[in-house]
């Protein structure tokens, strides 16, 4: 995506959402900026209000409280049609007994295109979604990816400013998901078109979007892309929905310590009170393992900070493929074990085995702070 | 680190974000409000002036009346004398005599003892009151003005009534034995009807779904048969069965099939097709696993069928038995045709109506009946919201695995239920073809010559099919469009709750007292719609309104299986909704379409009960002409028009499925992947 400063102007601005469903809160105070040909995801574990978000955005079920903008216009009252998107659901939603070409056209028609140039469009977007062939074929006739390949063109034939979706790969198997996934994401970017995807499935997010919303029960928890979202989650239920993470009771210190155990480690900057009880944590693959001299200065591996290496024991190991998932044992983490995931490459250099001590290190950069939450850390 | 959602989190004060009307939301909040408007017309407004009609008592207020007599000279005294004072005097009318009906007449010569249309005495007349009215011959008076009359004219004084609002009828009603008996003999009739069918349905329905038994299309077939004629069909061929000269008299021991008897054994086979199929649904949706289990705990087969079988079918058996149970009661035709002396609710309204035209007593008697039949539709429709929650749980189909002597046993009871059905039809055809029963036994056409008879002749026949079709086409119409609009509109919760309230209202109301809710409401000439009484209109309207639930709920459960988004993509498509009715709603439900359809062109061919009040001397309808020729003693021709009824439906059932096969197979080959 080009950062020119047009592009990077506001094309959806969602200002202070609530919606109720009587007495419950679906969505509360939800404020988003969505700029001009981002990808968007919606994040976060089922319930939590992604699909009540869209449907506001949408306008077929409107918030109770707030105002939505788009391209500058206030949009906040007007029903679906009045407004100017494309949407793609679970379901499909296509239209049984019309042909993949009538339903696509359905949205061309009485939209002052001729019949020729309506059937000249209809391939176009055939030939977009991979499927130039298949246009006669009613939709039962094809499999779940292709109905979804045909509701997104669908969906994208007038050529709408914003398109929804919702979790539209989630009734599709896990092969035929993967591979979509890449499909829409280099469609949008062909198109340009300001986009928003609700999932529940983090993979999904990380790979296509630009941008991740991450909701929890009504709120925004976190905004921010991919990368800044798995690297600096803002928070324990962001850091724990979003990837592995391991989590320590410990105790702040001073900004930049954190305790564990009886020692103090280094850990990034944190606002907490020195002897607050905090949880400190850590994602698997932060964990970096050491040999055993590697505290000896002239080591090849020499530990960076020395106060957050210490020996564990390797309890168990187990290999997923591209890497292993050791859990280590030592009396720091309360009884508790530290999950690691080391490469092939070091579980060999090492000769690590299940039984055998080993010396780890926290990178203090990896080592976050975060308070301890009603999540039930 | 403070997380919002921590903190109680209230909705902040202000108005609601209320949403801007699409044009589709306009047009589909006012088709919803004209179709409910349509029911509000043809069912709320009939039954309000029916009720207040049960409420409106009419008495003769003689103090509003005074008198003077001249002497022989015809010269006046002066004296006035008061007509209460007068009838205590003389004791000319009892308490019992005041009591009246819009329609009466009080005749005022008793009064004078002495009176003789010859005699040269003068008389004076005039109302005391601005409420009191009389007639000279047909003329009203209602001033407080002396009129002077001869003694000739003074004979034809008649009294008007004044009408008030009490509970009156209702008293009356309930302190005569003859009518209040009526309560007690329907109900009697209804229970020992219903503990009947329920029951050989049951065993009938379970032969079907849990035997291996052969000729179960055949069975299914001749199961459903009695829906497709008029309730009263099975009394005529009771009739030649054991009637005064019938084929089988001796086997009732000298009973009489006029009365409970026959009304019972008709009951049983008009609706035996409602039971069956509701029981057999049951049957259908049980769970296999129950019986594996039941198996592996080695119960017997007499326990699984009572721990497993009756409550797996028990909401089935519930259910079927209050539908049953609302059918018997509401039932006009049968009992007219065979309930001799025995008289029940809906055929005391008739008589009350036609027969002593006791409009307000038929009023009465038509709130006395609606008790049960609302209470029975009620607790139907609760346990039907039950079942559905049965339903869903996932279930494994049962499959029945052969067993040779219980096989053969289920063959047999099925053939004797069987035989029983084609039997009554078989005696009808037969006793059409008789020339004259029980004396001239050649085969004969005659009955079939209707112009000679009473009820309307051939054009009946052709009325019920207009009316049938027109009944089908206009009501599938506003019945699925209704449907729709009330599924797929968007906010507007109350207007839609009380449209499906509306919606369910029709199946609780017993035909009779529609049909005279309707003389009510329409046949008032202060109603702007009086027009339509006694045209085909109203028979429609009245045939659409009274079949209005079955058919909405068939369109509601097609339309629940419809993606809900569609009506979404398409706005967002900006393509009005009323496209996507017609090219994707209406397609895809075709078949619900076309089963509502027929269900209305039978029930408007079979039905007597509503529009037995309804017809006019241009619209009579062969249902009603079969009534009509039986209590005319044209009984073989009544029998031979009830069965043009049946062949007429059948051809039309046999239409319905080809058109369906048809339609299915050309605009539904998306069905077929
Ligand atoms: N029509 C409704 N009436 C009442 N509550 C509702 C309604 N629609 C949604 N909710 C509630 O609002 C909350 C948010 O629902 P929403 O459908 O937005 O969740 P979601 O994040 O999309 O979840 P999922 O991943 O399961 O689709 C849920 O708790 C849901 O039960
Ligand atoms: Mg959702």
């Amino acid at each position: 995506m080009i950062d020119t400063p047009a592009a990077a102007a506001p094309y959806l601005n969602i200002e202070s959402l609530w919606k109720a469903f009587g007495d419950f809160l679906a969505l509360k105070d939800i404020s988003l900026n969505i700029k001009e040909g981002e990808f968007v995801c919606f994040l976060g574990p089922s319930g939590c209000g992604k699909t009540t978000l869209l449907r506001a955005i949408a306008g077929l079920d409107l918030q109770t409280r707030g105002r939505v903008m788009q391209d500058g216009r206030d949009v906040s009252n007007l029903p679906p049609s009045e407004r100017d998107f494309g949407i793609v659901f679970q379901s499909y939603a296509l239209f049984p007994n019309l042909t993949i070409e009538k339903n696509i056209a359905f949205g061309l028609e009485n939209t002052g295109r001729n019949k020729a140039e309506i059937t000249a469009r209809v391939a176009e977007l055939l030939q977009l979604v991979g499927l130039p062939e298949q246009g006669r074929k009613y939709p039962a006739q094809l499999s779940g990816g292709q109905q979804q390949r045909i509701a997104l063109a669908r969906a994208i034939a007038t050529n709408p400013g914003l398109l929804l979706l919702d979790e539209p790969l989630s009734a599709l198997d896990a092969k035929v998901r993967v591979h979509l996934r890449h499909e829409i994401k280099e469609l949008q970017r062909q198109l340009g078109v300001t986009t928003v995807m609700v999932t529940h499935d983090q993979e999904e997010a990380l790979a296509m979007a630009d941008r991740i919303v991450v909701m929890n029960q009504g709120v925004i928890e976190q905004v921010g892309s991919p990368t800044e979202i798995y690297r600096e989650p803002a928070n324990l239920f962001v850091a724990d929905f979003i990837g592995e993470m391991n989590q320590i009771s410990a105790l702040a210190g001073p900004s930049g310590v954190v305790r564990i155990g009886e020692s103090d480690m280094q850990a990034r900057p944190h606002a907490f009170q020195p002897g607050a009880a905090i949880i400190a944590a850590i994602r698997p693959e932060d964990v970096i393992p050491h040999g055993k001299g590697a505290r000896s200065p002239g080591a090849p591996d020499r530990i960076k900070s020395p106060e957050n290496a210490f020996e564990v024991l390797v309890d168990e190991m187990e290999f997923l493929g591209s890497f292993w998932r050791c859990r280590l044992q030592n009396e720091r983490f309360g009884g508790g074990e530290l999950i690691a995931d080391f490469s092939i490459n070091a579980v060999r250099r090492l000769e690590l085995a299940a039984g055998t001590q080993m010396m780890i290190e926290l990178p203090r950069n990896r080592l976050m702070a975060f308070a301890r939450s009603e999540y039930g850390a | 680190m403070n997380l919002s959602h921590s903190n109680p989190v209230t909705l902040p004060a202000g108005r609601d974000v209320r949403g801007k009307l699409s044009r589709d939301d306009v047009i589909m909040r006012g088709g919803m409000i004209v179709i409910a408007l349509y029911l509000v017309v043809t069912l709320a407004f009939p039954l309000y002036a029916m009720l207040s009609k049960s409420f409106s008592t009419f008495r003769f207020e003689l103090a509003q009346y005074e008198f003077q007599v001249s002497d022989e000279a015809g010269v006046f005294d002066g004296t006035i004398l008061n007509g209460a004072q007068l009838n205590q005097s003389t004791g000319a009318y009892s308490g019992g005599d005041l009591a009246a009906g819009s329609d009466s007449r009080l005749a005022v010569t008793p009064f004078f003892p002495d009176f003789s249309f010859r005699s040269p005495v003068q008389y004076q007349i005039r109302n005391a009151s601005d409420t009191g009215r009389f007639l000279v011959g047909s003329d009203l008076y209602d001033d407080t003005d002396w009129l002077t009359l001869d003694s000739n004219t003074f004979r034809r004084v008649q009294l008007r009534p004044v009408k008030s609002r009490g509970i009156d009828n209702f008293v009356n009603y309930f302190s005569t034995p003859a009518l209040f008996n009526s309560i007690k003999n329907s109900l009697w009739i209804a229970v020992v009807s219903t503990i009947v069918t329920v029951t050989l349905a049951f065993w009938f329905a379970y032969a079907l779904n849990r035997s291996c038994m052969r000729f179960k299309g055949l069975f299914r077939l001749v199961a459903m048969a009695p829906i497709l004629v008029p309730s009263l069909l099975p009394g005529i061929a009771l009739v030649y069965l054991f009637g005064n000269q019938g084929m089988l008299k001796e086997l009732l021991f000298g009973a009489s099939i006029y009365g409970p008897i026959g009304i019972v054994i008709g009951s049983v086979f008009f609706t035996f097709p409602h039971a069956f199929l509701i029981i057999s649904t049951a049957l259908a949706i049980s769970d296999a696993r129950l019986y594996e289990a039941a198996i592996s705990l080695r119960a017997t087969p007499w326990r699984t069928f009572w721990t497993v079988t009756i409550p797996g079918a028990r909401y089935g058996l519930i259910s079927a038995a209050f539908v049953v149970f609302n059918l018997v009661i509401t039932d006009f035709g049968l009992p007219k045709v065979i309930g001799g002396q025995f008289n029940v609710l809906a055929v005391d309204i008739y008589k009350q109506v036609i027969g002593q035209q006791n409009f307000e007593m038929g009023a009465v008697v038509s709130v006395v009946l609606v008790v049960p039949a609302i209470l029975a539709f009620a607790i139907d429709r609760l346990v039907q919201s039950k079942q559905v929650a049965l339903l869903s749980a996932r279930s494994v189909p049962y499959q029945p695995t052969p067993n040779p002597r219980v096989d053969r046993i289920f063959l047999a009871y099925s053939t004797l239920v069987a035989l029983f059905i084609v039997g009554i039809l078989a005696v009808c055809q037969f006793a059409a073809l008789i020339k004259f029963w029980p004396y001239d036994l050649n085969l004969s056409l005659n009955n079939y010559a209707f112009d000679k008879m009473d009820g309307g002749g051939w054009a009946s026949y052709f009325n019920s099919i207009k009316l049938g079709l027109l009944t089908a086409v206009i009501g599938t119409s506003v019945v699925f469009f209704g449907a729709y609009l009330v599924e797929k509109s968007n906010g507007f919760k109350v207007g839609r709750a009380l449209f499906q309230m509306f919606a369910m209202l029709p199946m609780a109301i017993p035909g009779m007292v529609l049909g005279l809710a309707y003389i009510f409401f329409f046949n008032n000439p202060a109603n702007p719609l009086n027009p339509i009484y006694g045209t085909m209109a109203i028979l429609v309207i009245c045939t659409v309104t009274h079949f209005y639930t079955v058919s909405h709920l068939t369109a509601v459960t097609a339309l629940k299986q419809m993606d809900r988004e569609f009506e979404s993509v398409s706005s967002s498509l900006k393509q009005p909704t009323m496209k996507l009715f017609a090219r994707v709603t209406v397609p895809v439900c075709l078949p619900a379409v076309l089963d509502i359809s027929i269900y209305l062109f039978v029930n408007a061919m079979t039905t007597v009960s509503a529009v037995v009040f309804l017809y006019s001397p241009k619209t009579t309808l062969a249902s009603v002409a079969v009534l009509n020729m039986d209590d005319a003693g044209d009984i073989a021709p009544a029998a031979a028009m009830g069965m043009m009824i049946f062949y007429t439906n059948a051809v039309a059932r046999i239409l319905h499925l080809i058109a369906s096969k048809g339609v299915l197979a050309r605009t539904q080959a998306w069905r077929n992947r």
